[in-house]
């Protein structure tokens, strides 16, 4: 009886203290792991498909720029490190699974009425992508006109009125002219 | 002890209660006057530094109204360089809403801004409308009845953002057009305007009107030097249900920052309490000083009209 307990103890002293050590050994991601290339097609109605080049990305920039503190690299962003230094790697690091797709959808606008919710202002799913890519675009010159990066379906040029032919549609740049 | 209550005690009571309910009542009637919106109102905060002009907003509006076909299609970014009688772009009888363009130089890129109706708390369209053709619901929309509308267009002078717009083509059967917050076919439901829905990079977010502010202030605190520490429409006339948030002071972009922090009905509230005043008690009460002031007249013109008609007899 005596030695099961003592057993038990020391079962337990172990575990909390590999708890306690673990944020000290930060897995971290590697690159490498990731994908070649990523189809974003969850929200292509207006304009197909983005076949997003993962290799190219991963070689420009750093995993946090737009993973920020998911995969288990140094936290950059001053309010992402408030929180987050020794989160570690998350189990899904996929855009969808944290920004909503359905961003306005009455149930979700509920869930950010709760009163310990510091992410109020969390962008939803298509917001994240365009925020995250413009955004970078914008201040590296990468490209940031609407069909640079997906064409237009037939329901989007429907939408947009392109067959009136007032004047030739520019291509447009989201920096203006 | 047995606890007995004396008549007079009762009557004490009762008393006191009746007097702190007339308080209380006195107090909820005053708090009627500072009417601060529907606690439940949606909104939208528009987030000019997001905004890539992309003109989508403008887009789904179109279609989601069932309004007419544009001149130029939506991809078609001439736009933002017309100039309508030394002015920009505004919102017509065939746009609820338009996105315009803004050089600003201290910085290396444009600003874009849409505008439509900012669904004002205390809209100045509906104090105006003399039929009642406005109403501002619960959920946050100021939506219109063209069935008692009489084409007064009072509204379009009312209203301090110059929204409505009169749908000159049908003066017989008047309308007046403008954005309803997509309230008949999305907001009732609980839905999202179609503009939001549309946006790409998310400048525009729903949700509810309190809500927003909390995130815009979260905004503002939390990227230091993005934007200027002010949302626009949180306290301009009173209150709208469609804020801004801008890395430029409003003035740049198009906004009209002389306009009142309070409702535009608290300036002419005076003057319309005395209307109804003016038209009923005034003629009475100075018909009746009249008749007063000149009743010895009359008496004595009488008096010697029948004096002088004894003479002659």
């Amino acid at each position: 009886m005596q030695t099961r307990k003592k057993i038990l103890r020391t079962a337990l002293a172990l575990a909390i203290g590999g708890v306690l050590t673990t944020p000290a050994q930060v897995w971290t991601m590697d690159a490498d792991d990731a994908p070649e290339s990523v189809t974003i097609d969850s929200l292509a109605t207006l304009y197909v498909p983005v076949e997003f080049d993962h290799a190219l990305h991963v070689e420009i920039t750093s995993c946090e720029q737009c993973h920020h503190h998911t995969t288990g690299g140094e936290v950059t962003d001053k309010n992402c490190a408030r929180c987050h230094t020794t989160s570690g790697e998350a189990d899904v690091v996929s855009c969808g699974e944290c920004h909503e797709s359905d961003r306005f959808h009455e149930k979700y606008l509920k869930t950010l009425e709760a009163p310990e919710l510091y992410h109020i202002d969390k962008p939803g799913l298509k917001g994240a992508y365009h925020l995250n890519c413009v955004g970078c675009h914008q201040e590296t010159g990468g490209p940031t006109g609407c069909q640079d990066c997906h064409t237009m379906t037939e329901a989007g040029e429907k939408l947009f009125d392109t067959h009136i032919k007032h004047s030739p549609a520019k291509g447009h740049s989201a920096t203006g002219h | 002890m047995k606890k007995t209550v004396s008549r007079r005690n009762f009557l004490k009571g009762g008393l006191a209660g009746t007097a702190a309910v007339a308080v209380l009542k006195n107090k909820e009637s005053q708090a009627a006057h500072d009417f601060e919106g529907y606690p439940e109102g949606m909104g939208v905060l528009v987030d000019l530094t997001r905004c890539v002009g992309c003109r989508s907003c403008e887009a789904a509006c179109n279609k989601e109204q069932g309004l007419p076909e544009p001149a130029k299609p939506f991809t078609d970014y001439s736009v933002f360089d017309e100039i309508h009688h030394g002015q920009k772009r505004r919102t017509d009888e065939t746009a609820y809403t338009v996105v315009n363009q803004y050089d600003v130089p201290e910085l290396d890129h444009p600003l874009f801004r849409k505008i439509q109706c900012n669904h004002c708390q205390e809209p100045a369209c509906l104090t105006s409308c003399f039929v009642n053709a406005y109403t501002k619901t619960p959920e946050g929309a100021v939506i219109y009845n063209s069935k008692v509308c009489v084409g007064c267009r009072t509204c379009m002078i009312a209203c301090p953002f110059y929204i409505p717009t009169f749908k000159y083509s049908s003066a017989f059967n008047p309308r007046i057009m403008k954005c309803i917050f997509c309230y008949d076919t999305r907001l009732k439901d609980g839905k999202p305007p179609a503009c939001v829905e549309a946006c790409p990079q998310e400048a525009l977010t729903f949700g509810k009107r309190t809500d927003l502010i909390d995130m815009g202030r979260q905004r503002i605190r939390n990227t230091p030097g993005k934007y200027v520490d002010h949302i626009y429409g949180e306290k301009e006339v009173g209150g709208t249900a469609w804020m801004y948030l801008s890395s430029v002071s409003f003035d740049k972009v198009g906004f009209d920052t002389h306009v009142p922090k309070e409702p535009i009905l608290n300036s002419v509230k005076d003057f319309l309490a005395m209307v109804p005043m003016v038209l009923t008690i005034w003629p009475g009460l100075f018909v009746g000083f009249h008749l007063l002031a000149t009743r010895k007249e009359n008496i004595k013109k009488q008096e010697q009209e029948n004096d002088e008609k004894e003479e002659q007899a």
